[in-house]
């Protein structure tokens, strides 16, 4: 295994773990982003181009994307709640 | 605990506003300020001995309990992971017959050059065939929960920012007809290379939902709203599950049908798969951007 995988292999632990301790949720989203890019290169050093296209379209773009509506959604809410206590 | 504090408890716990060092360091409650005390029901009464010991165990056993938890899961995954045989040694079991028939006659039994295309679509076209089923119905929960919330309305100020973005749209401008193009290459070569019809239009679907970001849903419904998004996926599931049925109603006997085997390497060869991509590839574009859409205004 070359200096590159190890590498790899190492910012995705990172990037797994600081997904998951992060407090801000839209910064736990950009990581997670992170995590399947790196993924998808990894995919793409196992011989799995099938999976990488997959993971970078699927992982990094759409349900990423879905995430992030969702936290605006709730932000929305939570003005919402805000302005009706005003 | 009542039933109503409990709930009232709970919906600020949700709301993330819970702060629990400050009902812990109190006994007593706060009566100098009403006004806060308003704005937080859960601060006017004052916190009982039962109710500390809740707390204490939420603060302190829960974390605990879901750190060992976790150990005693990971533990397990481990010791599974242990009794698994070496990656890529020749004796393996999953180094068996099929395995070598996959690898040695796909390309002449399927025509499909991209082994992996020639497994899930052709070998294991019943598998595929569960799993698109699977997915079909999956979207359809999603799109029932989300088509129900109908009747809110888009943020209009925030829309208008969104698309008076520059950056965002000259962005678009260059990307989305690349990735769409990428995206039908993808379908089309899914028998010839990387590709095939799930991620091919998982990346058609990306570009839509720049598109959409960028310029505004009003010009994709020209092209796709609720009635063609719904003839669009019924109609490639139903050809889908034809085409495969038929396969399998004559025992996958690979009946002489116009749709042949042809040279590997073509476009137009490897059977079925090409077609079968193709109607794999405008469902998960069709879906992709229908999930886009339902989140962010509640319809297609």
């Amino acid at each position: 295994m070359d200096l590159f995988e190890l590498c790899l292999l190492g910012l995705l632990v990172v990037c797994g773990i600081s997904t998951c301790l992060s407090r801000n949720l839209l910064a736990a989203l950009v990581i997670f982003m992170a995590y399947s890019v790196i993924m998808s290169i990894v995919w793409v050093l196992l011989q799995a181009p099938d999976l990488a296209i997959t993971e970078a379209a699927v992982g990094a773009g759409v349900s990423s994307v879905l995430l992030f509506l969702t936290l605006k959604k709730i932000r929305d809410i939570r003005k919402k709640d805000q302005d009706e206590k005003k | 605990m009542k039933r109503s504090d409990l709930k009232s408890w709970l919906k600020t716990w949700d709301a993330g506003e819970f702060d629990f060092t400050a009902e812990m360091g109190k006994t007593e409650p706060e009566k100098e300020h009403p006004g806060s005390a308003s704005e937080h029901p859960w601060k006017r009464r004052p916190v009982n001995r039962l109710e500390e010991g809740e707390i204490w165990a939420f603060r302190r056993i829960y974390p605990v309990a879901a750190a060992l938890l976790c150990a005693v899961m990971i533990g397990f995954l481990l010791l599974t992971v242990e009794k698994l045989p070496p990656f890529g040694r020749a004796d393996n079991p999953a180094h068996n017959q099929v395995m070598e028939r996959y690898v040695e006659k796909g390309m002449e039994e399927t025509g499909a050059v991209n082994a992996v295309a020639g497994v899930i679509l052709d070998y294991r076209a019943f598998d595929t065939l569960g799993e698109s089923h699977v997915l079909y119905t999956a979207a359809t929960a999603v799109f029932i929960l989300l088509l129900s919330l109908r009747g809110q309305k888009e943020p209009e100020a925030e829309k208008r920012i969104m698309q008076m973005d520059p950056l965002l749209r000259s962005t678009a401008r260059i990307v989305v007809p690349l990735v769409i193009v990428y995206g039908i290459y993808g379908i089309l070569n899914g028998h010839l290379g990387p590709g095939g019809g799930f991620s091919g239009g998982a990346v058609i679907g990306g570009g839509l939902i720049l598109y959409a970001t960028a310029f505004g849903f009003e010009k994709l419904e020209k092209l796709l709203n609720l009635r063609t998004f719904r003839i669009i996926v019924l109609c490639a599931l139903c050809f889908y599950s034809g085409a495969k049925c038929y396969s399998f109603f004559c025992g996958a006997n690979h009946l002489q049908t116009i749709f042949t085997t042809g040279v590997p390497g073509r476009i137009f060869s490897a059977g079925l798969i090409l077609p079968l991509n193709v109607a794999v590839g405008i469902v998960v574009a069709c879906t992709m951007y229908g999930f886009y859409s339902v989140f962010q205004r509640g319809r297609i």
